[in-house]
């Protein structure tokens, strides 16, 4: 499988946060990416670094930020412009206010391809039906005509899923696409989204919260915990044998993969998040963490412990006993 | 939407036929219309001449609904002092006084919004700032004063003007800077809040991750939302525009309604003061009406409410 999204070693600050600390990830073509952490861990900044997308003063390092093989750290505004949208999309966290109040689901969705393909309005119209009805909208020109306001919160999810995938683009990102929405709901918005990758092939970064979902939807798993990515594993080896004292806190509550409790908070460990400063040395998670220990206030080693599993922890590989969760 | 402006509609009426009542009621608790028609050097026999002359003697409510009646129909009255119909007299300084209220509105548009958006999406940087400090130095600028330095600079030693009149078209650029100035103010603060507002919002970052440019994220996506408290204020600027020209036109010699009303209140020429004021109160209301019905046409979620 050949990289589609490659991030090496990004960090973000803003102001005296250090909201990203070296994470690096990588999303394979047609392949569904999922990136847990518990809130405040920097997984909106990861993604909006992407995007090129982040707010106003947030500065932005990396190594490497590779889209398709293009470097594209170093373009400009202009150039992060034409990927948008195109190539790669994104969609959010609250559907209920991402869409414009002002114009209606039509004249938004067509805009994309006007602006990207210059594609005349009919054919545009024609698309975003087309898109509408694969989404799962019954009636797709009655929704056309529609303003968001008109809308629930699980249909202007659905317009903005079908609104990313307007130009093609081969990288969706998802920042808890269903988070705001109803159980029910929920489950269809994944079902969707997982039905697309599969039909359009296109590669996803999914942001969620909800261990289940990861389970059901992901081929790989990345957590992350104040700003780094801890550990990144295939999806059944993450499950099976955790790593990274912080992994295995967030599955104590999720034993078997498959059969997970859905709605259950992400992890049980005591304490939270810590905000990092700039400047800040060794392992983030060292207040929390029972196996801490002296190394853990200097550099924390990347170690493999398997294959194409990734830990960055100062314990040996298969600790206290292999999959101790 | 039809409904929607059905409602607003009865709405206006039903303001501009309070506002009549008022004026009506405002005439006749202030004294004895007649004795003060009748002028001081009036005898008895002269004001019981006079009030059966005006219909004064008539039931009240016979009266009211007498001159609510002629006024809807734009007749009010004789003018005592210009010796014509109160009607002909505002019509013809009407298009003066709209003339002027139109091009300051158009010159404080064209000033305050992109001053507004330049300052919103420059947001606590010193550009921002600086309009910050323009706004308020416009506020505290009395329009007389103004009116006097920009005719003694631009009229009388750069001479690129006319100080006083409208003969020709450019008669109208002085007198509309200085009514813009004082709706630039707080048009530039309106504009830039809601800028900041929508700009911080959902669907601009929605905007931005389609890819869009600069330019349709700013002015569709932002200004757009941004605009809806900007046209109800807009509508008030004119409406204080056109009732508050009075100084303008003193001071630049325009014979506008503002001119007439100042006239009138000098020779006690009550039926003029009283039917300008009404005008400028119906104005008022239509002006508005208008706005209410462009919020809808701009927010639809306005139209359903
Ligand atoms: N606009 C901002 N200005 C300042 N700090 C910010 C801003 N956005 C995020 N941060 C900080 O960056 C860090 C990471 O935030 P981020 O939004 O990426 O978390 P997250 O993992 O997405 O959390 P959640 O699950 O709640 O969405 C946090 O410490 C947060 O306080
Ligand atoms: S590096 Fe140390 S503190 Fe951090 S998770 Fe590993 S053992 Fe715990
Ligand atoms: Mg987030």
């Amino acid at each position: 499988m050949s990289a589609l999204l490659e991030v090496a070693d990004l960090r973000v600050t803003i102001g005296s946060t250090a909201a990203v600390r070296g994470a690096s990830l990588t999303v394979n073509k047609g392949e569904t990416h999922c990136l847990v952490g518990e809130s405040g861990c920097g997984k909106s900044i990861t993604a909006l670094s992407v995007m090129g997308l982040l707010p106003r003063g947030a500065v932005r390092e990396t190594t490497a930020l590779r889209f398709a093989g293009e470097e594209i750290g170093r373009y400009g505004e202009r150039q992060m412009e034409r990927l948008r949208g195109d190539r790669m999309a994104m969609i959010f966290q609250e559907p209920m206010t991402s869409l414009n109040p002002a114009y209606t689901v039509g004249s938004q969705m067509t805009e994309v391809l006007r602006r990207h393909r210059g594609t005349p309005r009919a054919q545009a119209v024609d698309r975003a039906a087309e898109l509408l009805a694969r989404v799962g909208i019954t009636a797709p020109g009655l929704r056309l005509g529609q303003y968001p306001h008109q809308l629930s919160g699980g249909l202007r999810q659905r317009v903005m899923i079908a609104m990313a995938l307007m130009c093609d683009p081969e990288l969706l990102i998802a920042d808890e696409p269903t988070t705001a929405l109803d159980v029910t709901v929920q489950a269809q918005i994944l079902r969707l989204l997982a039905g697309l990758q599969k039909d359009l092939g296109l590669g996803i970064l999914l942001i969620t919260h909800d261990l289940g979902v990861v389970a059901r939807v992901a081929d790989r798993v990345s957590v992350m915990y104040a700003g780094e990515v801890v550990e990144s594993a295939p999806t059944a080896a993450l499950f099976a044998a955790p790593e990274h004292p912080y992994t295995r806190g967030l599955l104590t509550c999720v034993p078997v993969p498959g059969k997970v409790k859905r709605d259950e908070p992400l992890g049980s460990i005591p304490g939270v998040v810590p905000r990092i400063q700039p400047g800040f040395a060794g392992c983030g998670f060292r207040d929390r963490c029972a196996q801490a220990n002296a190394a853990c206030a200097g550099t924390i080693p990347r170690r493999e412990a398997a294959a194409g599993h990734e830990v960055l922890c100062t314990l040996p590989p298969g600790w206290g006993g292999a999959a101790a969760a | 939407m039809l409904r929607f402006f059905l409602r607003r509609f009865a709405v206006a009426v039903l303001v501009a036929l309070t506002v009549l009542t008022l004026a009506f009621l405002l005439t006749r608790v202030s004294g004895d219309l007649a004795v003060s028609i009748a002028g001081p050097n009036a005898t008895q026999a002269d004001v019981e001449a006079i009030r059966e002359a005006y219909g004064l003697n008539r039931p009240l409510y016979v009266q009211y609904f007498d001159w609510l009646g002629r006024a809807v129909q734009g007749d009010f009255g004789q003018s005592y002092f210009f010796r014509d119909r109160v009607a002909n007299l505002i019509a013809a300084r009407m298009p003066v006084t709209v003339t002027l209220g139109l091009v300051g509105l158009a010159i404080a548009l064209v000033v305050s919004l992109p001053l507004g958006i330049l300052a919103a999406v420059r947001e606590g940087t010193w550009i921002d700032r600086l309009v910050g400090l323009v706004a308020m130095i416009g506020q505290a600028m009395p329009s007389f004063w103004l009116g006097l330095v920009l005719m003694i600079v631009f009229g009388l030693q750069l001479g690129w003007v006319p100080i006083s009149g409208v003969e020709t078209w450019d008669g109208y650029i002085l007198p509309g800077i200085v009514l813009a100035f004082s709706a630039i103010p707080s048009l530039t603060r309106l504009t830039r809040s809601g800028m900041i507002e929508a700009l911080a919002s959902d669907y601009i970052r929605t905007a931005r991750a389609k890819g869009l440019t600069r330019l349709s994220i700013l002015v569709k996506h932002g200004f757009r939302n941004a605009a809806i408290p900007v046209v109800s204020i807009a509508a008030v600027q004119l409406g204080f525009m056109l009732g508050g020209s009075i100084v303008i036109e003193t001071v630049f010699a325009l014979h506008g309604v503002g001119f007439l009303a100042w006239e009138s209140i000098s020779k006690n020429d009550f039926p003029v003061v009283q039917a300008v004021v009404l005008v400028l109160a119906l104005i008022y209301i239509a002006l508005t009406l208008f706005a209410d019905l462009l919020n809808a046409v701009l927010d639809p979620r306005l139209r359903t409410a």
